[in-house]
């Protein structure tokens, strides 16, 4: 009877989490849809708690309440800026979670159970890259890590001798049970090595991709305890992880091959080199841009990253409607990878009231910008990097980019002439109708504001 | 050999489960606008932590006097969770602001 309920309650849970994604993939129902799969967690959970023979309650409702307080508290906390970051760091608990359930279960495993065994040792595996892979992409974006060259060769050999020694664990007849361990540990090295040399403005793929493996290992612990919700619900995560993956590296107009295997780094010494010629910056100065913004009809935001760091995106709303009221049209260009995620800048420019539908997307914002006078690059580097079109030598030769330099005029609000998140020189810096402002985003655009209402 | 084969045989449901689902998880996703691609990775990385379920179930049967087993089932539990409402409450953040957007939009 019991068991009965329960697995009815799982197939509800299922049917809840399909609808609620369906619902998040559209903006007018996404919070719905939120809470709609939040439901069917909390029905999943509570499910389980029934599961027969049951133990432990009191330990783990402790358990709940510790990672329901701190979960709660991190997800506040954080800054908008951030919120990569924070995906990552969940993806990698989830992952964790998993490593560990196969872990326990490893301990209560029969001999010679191969079939169950190679799932367990496929969650341990997968679960363990997940974790450490996920925490060195918050590290990378945090800026914590560097980029550190890994030989491609000595981290594939990784993974190969993390599943050969699972496959000696299950085989072998007297397999020393802490042998498991090692296998925790050479996984967790080849997290390490995977995500390690990954340049990091592919760092968006590289999380999209973990949480797709996250998926797959929930399912994967699904298999092990032939549960439908954990199967269905992991395999729908790996599914929309995965075809995010794709989108993004299709936008970037890179092969997901390329950028796990070829990392940006290994190309940059010839890109360097290959900006010749004129290598002049002429500088521009706040009231000469504001005089600029005023006077043009039509006036396009290109931002990036650095209007994330900058925490500029409020600013840049007051300057929009502070060129509205002089009948400047503003609108803002939004690149699919710019910032650290897929929608980065969408989320960001909404969080300051900025209106949907000045968010233009590429493919709809590059006609367009023949007849733009100003186009204002804010902390965007690579996403305007003209040397995507040109120069076949450019590591990013061949991505799509928001082409600014067909612009009237062109100003970018730099910190100063450092190279962008990919590590390459950047032409259009160079080019006659650029003109650089230097300085802190916030500090640049609360002048400009100043400026433009005093005109 | 023949144990991985039979188990294959007896897994046939999962496996059914694993293929369709992976479709499903592709059609209802596909259409997604690039404004939502953020919110929607954290709201699946979110649904991800249904390994809750699984370290729910490791922890109740684990052994009360084997204090490893609960201890990396008490971990497990502990961590899934705060994949699982950390993911749902970030999403939940993220997406308010959708809300408040449509909200300035129709005056």
């Amino acid at each position: 009877m019991i068991v009965n309920i329960i697995s009815l309650c799982y197939l509800v849970a299922v049917v809840l989490f399909i609808v609620g994604i369906r619902w998040m993939a559209h903006p007018d129902t996404a919070r719905k849809g939120n809470l709609t799969a939040l439901w069917g967690m909390v029905l999943a959970i509570a499910a389980a708690f029934f599961t027969p023979g049951l133990e432990n309650i009191v330990l783990i409702l402790v358990a709940m309440v510790i990672g329901t307080a701190v979960g709660l508290w991190m997800a506040q906390s954080v800054q908008m800026t951030a919120m990569p970051q924070m995906v990552s760091f969940f993806n990698g608990m989830g992952g964790a979670s998993a490593a560990l359930i196969g872990l326990v279960e490893y301990g209560g495993l029969p001999g010679h159970e191969i079939g169950r065994g190679s799932v367990l040792m496929a969650s341990v595996i997968l679960g363990s890259v997940s974790f450490s892979g996920s925490l060195v992409a918050m590290g990378k974006l945090q800026g914590v890590l560097k980029d550190i060259r890994v030989n491609k060769v000595l981290g594939f050999m990784l993974l190969l001798s993390a599943i050969a020694l699972a496959g000696y664990v299950l085989t072998a007849d007297a397999a020393h049970p802490a042998l498991v361990y090692a296998v925790v540990l050479i996984s967790l090295l080849y997290g390490l090595a995977f995500v390690y040399p990954i340049g990091g403005a592919d760092m968006p793929v590289v999380i999209s991709l973990l949480n797709a493996l996250t998926g797959v290992t929930a399912a994967t612990t699904g298999v092990l305890y032939d549960n439908k919700v954990m199967l269905m619900g992991g395999i729908l995560v790996g599914s929309a992880g995965l075809l995010l993956t794709l989108l993004m590296a299709k936008a970037m107009n890179r092969s997901v091959l390329d950028i796990l295997f070829k990392s940006f780094g290994s190309a940059s010494g010839a890109a360097a080199t290959g900006v010749a010629g004129d290598q002049t910056v002429r500088e521009i100065n706040q009231y000469d841009t504001a005089i600029l913004l005023s006077y043009a009809k039509k006036v396009v935001v290109v931002p990036g990253y650095g209007l994330a760091v900058a925490q500029a995106q409020h600013i840049v709303h007051d300057l929009e409607k502070a060129l509205a009221e002089k009948g400047v049209e503003l609108i803002y260009g939004i690149h699919p990878v710019a910032g650290r995620m897929p929608g980065h800048m969408n989320v960001l420019l909404a969080e300051s009231d900025v209106s949907y539908d000045l968010l233009v997307e590429m493919d709809n914002v590059n006609p367009q910008l023949p007849s733009t006078d100003v186009v204002m690059v804010i902390g965007a580097n690579d996403v305007v990097n003209p040397a995507a079109n040109d120069d076949p030598s450019s590591p990013i030769y061949g991505m799509p980019i928001i082409e600014v330099s067909k612009a009237k005029n062109v100003i970018v609000i730099k910190r100063g002439m450092s190279a962008g998140y990919a590590g390459i020189e950047n032409p259009l810096f160079f080019l006659e109708n650029t003109k650089m402002l230097f300085g802190d985003a916030k500090k640049v655009l609360t002048g400009l504001v100043a400026e433009v209402k005093n005109m | 050999m023949e144990n991985l084969l039979s188990y294959l045989g007896e897994s046939q449901d999962a496996i059914y489960i694993f293929i369709l689902a992976t479709f499903v998880g592709i059609e209802v996703i596909a259409k997604v606008p690039t404004v939502l691609h953020t919110p929607l990775m954290s709201g699946s990385n979110a649904l991800s932590g249904v390994v809750i379920v699984g370290s729910v179930i490791v922890l109740g049967k684990a052994d009360p006097t084997n204090y490893m087993t609960l201890a990396l089932g008490f971990l497990a539990v502990l961590l899934a969770t705060l994949n699982v409402v950390g993911g749902f409450a970030v999403t939940h953040r993220m997406l308010g602001m959708f809300k408040k957007r449509d909200n300035t939009r129709k005056p």
